[in-house]
């Protein structure tokens, strides 16, 4: 009898559900969206902001990694990978920092044409970008392989879709700004990217000399910020910029290993 | 529990055993998902890819994989409620299997709504925490169809009460120290204190948020708590009850588990959550749970007669 108890007892452990079930409906972020819009305050201006992200210190080295997981993918890549998370040249200038207007801008109507993130060769393709909200971002697996596409969105919904099959597109938009939104594959645990997704056109990302410019602002006082993925977010740094005129700011980050 | 009216049927007691091997074997696959950091590899369920067997590739051969055994595991537990309700005399048992079989249903739902949802912290908890009952059903399945247990079942020994009462405490806290184990696991709060058996370089955390509290009541409250608990009891059993084989080897076993758990421990902490020490630490703690579960269950079968009079 009391064996019967202990074996009643082990059965009705606590288990702990309380899965939340506060999803906003697919109707009511268009809504958003769409107020979103109708505030945007759609011109541009002819002011510009142009320069520089270098890393000061010693450079962390290349580090490599290995995609044999995925015979598909070994195939597609000579060796070893370089990882994309730190790259430098000789002179210290960053690729890949999102450098972008994080105070003064308003909001802008999202463009209709698509960015476009490809999954080719086991790795996305650009590693980071930006995108406005409202923005479509096509999705796209380039691959003769299976890909998941993980998006880790915190502001936003995230989402996980598979493809598995080479060719294969899925559209998506987002309806919040949210910087940083990180992509990643778990399916092959090197892939991942980022986007910053914003409510105005004012964002660059840097390409390989480190340079970057961000065009078409209006007359006003801003205030800039630059996102790398390893060191994280700039000191923030003040622009006042007339109709016109085009300024240069740099940022810089330590290296730290 | 009638012992008289029950006959050993040795090949129910296989069965039973191959699908508690089975289970332990779920258990490292479902461990190894999340140490792989696969559990989303395949974004859908029930199907894997719109397919019912995918290409195996990267994250894709540890879910699909967990998938596949999981699969087979229900079956074998389709097979073991059908047949304890075939050939089995006490009503308990049957229950029992049928009770196994409930919790692996519930068990594969709470699986594909972690995938469908993203791994809400909540039910992926909750799914690491029915797995370990799952695998104590099929255990007490085993034991309780076991020659040992049917043909020995008039055989009692003197005691205090003691043993079972503690073996049932401790095994009470051995599951729970899991799920606190698994909401730290699934909270991505293993690393909170990222040394040991220090903090930060300190005894104890500057500061204490949820992360903090959760990883240090694991990995030092509850695992220091387990660690003299067992060791106390098997002690105990080992030295009053060396020729009782039933208490003996079950105590004797959690006794090396739990040291051994203990060593996994701080290897996944030393590892940065390196992916075989943590897997293995996840399925220590289950044959530890295991363990202590057969010595609670053989002492209050052999301690009854003396508690009822």
């Amino acid at each position: 009898m009391e064996l019967k108890k202990l074996l009643a007892l082990l059965a009705i452990a606590s288990l702990g559900l309380t899965a939340g079930c506060g999803q906003k409906s697919e109707d009511e972020e268009l809504m958003a969206m769409a107020n979103s819009a109708s505030k945007a305050t759609a011109v541009l201006g002819t002011a510009s902001v142009a320069g520089t992200v270098t890393l000061t210190g010693k450079a962390p080295g290349t580090a490599m990694f290995s995609v044999d997981a995925d015979p598909v993918c070994k195939a597609q890549h000579t060796g070893l990978v370089k990882d994309e998370t730190v790259i430098a040249d000789a002179k210290g200038d960053l690729k890949n920092v999102i450098v972008y207007v994080k105070e003064g801008a308003g909001n802008y109507p999202a463009p209709a044409t698509s960015v476009e993130l490809v999954q080719k060769g086991c790795m996305y393709s650009p590693h980071v970008f930006g995108i406005q909200v409202g923005q479509p971002l096509e999705i796209e697996n380039s691959d003769p392989t299976l890909h998941n596409v993980h998006c880790l969105a915190v502001t936003n919904d995230s989402f996980n879709v598979g493809q598995p099959n080479q060719g294969m597109k899925t559209e998506k938009k987002f309806t919040k700004a949210e910087m940083p939104v990180k992509f990643k594959c778990d399916v092959h645990g090197w892939m991942h990217c980022f986007v910053g997704v914003f409510t105005n056109p004012f964002y660059s990302v840097t390409g390989d000399n480190g340079s970057f410019k961000i065009s078409g602002l209006p007359a006003g006082s801003y205030t800039l910020v630059a996102w790398q993925e390893k060191y994280g977010e700039s000191a923030p740094q003040k622009v006042d910029i007339k109709d016109g005129e085009a300024k240069s700011v740099n940022f810089t980050f330590a290296a730290t290993n | 529990m009638n012992n008289a009216s029950s006959n050993y049927q040795p090949s129910l007691h296989r069965y039973a055993l191959i699908t508690a091997g089975c289970t332990f074997v779920l258990l490292l696959a479902g461990a190894l998902v999340t140490s792989t950091g696969s559990s989303l590899a395949v974004p859908d369920w029930p199907l894997s890819f719109g397919k019912f067997f995918p290409e195996m590739r990267g994250g894709v051969l540890f879910e699909h994989g967990h998938r596949m055994v999981a699969g087979t595991v229900a079956l074998l537990t389709v097979g073991l409620a059908i047949y304890t309700q075939m050939v089995e005399k006490r009503a308990w048992v049957k229950k029992l299997a049928w009770s196994a079989l409930g919790a692996v249903l519930l068990q594969a739902v709470l699986g594909g709504v972690t995938v469908l949802l993203h791994l809400p912290t909540e039910v992926s908890v909750a799914h690491a925490g029915l797995a370990q009952i799952f695998f104590c059903f099929i255990i007490s399945l085993s034991l309780v169809t076991s020659k040992t247990w049917i043909e020995d079942g008039d055989h009692r020994i003197q005691s205090t009460g003691t043993i079972r009462k503690a073996a049932l405490t401790v095994t009470v806290l051995i599951y729970f120290q899991i799920l606190v184990g698994a909401v730290t696991r699934h909270s991505g709060f293993g690393l909170a204190i990222p040394d040991w058996p220090l903090s930060n370089g300190q005894l104890l955390p500057a500061d204490w948020p949820l992360a903090v509290l959760l990883q240090f009541s694991h990995t030092r409250i509850g695992a220091f708590l387990v660690l003299g608990l067992v060791n106390w009891i098997a002690f105990k059993v080992c030295t009053q009850y060396t020729h009782e084989k039933s208490l003996f080897w079950p105590a004797a076993n959690a006794a090396l588990l739990v040291w051994l758990q203990c060593f996994l421990g701080i290897l996944v902490i030393s590892t940065e959550k390196s992916i075989i020490p943590t897997s293995v630490h996840v399925i220590t703690g289950a044959a530890l749970l295991a363990s202590m579960l057969v010595l609670t269950l053989n002492s209050f079968r052999l301690f009854q007669k003396e508690s009822v009079s």
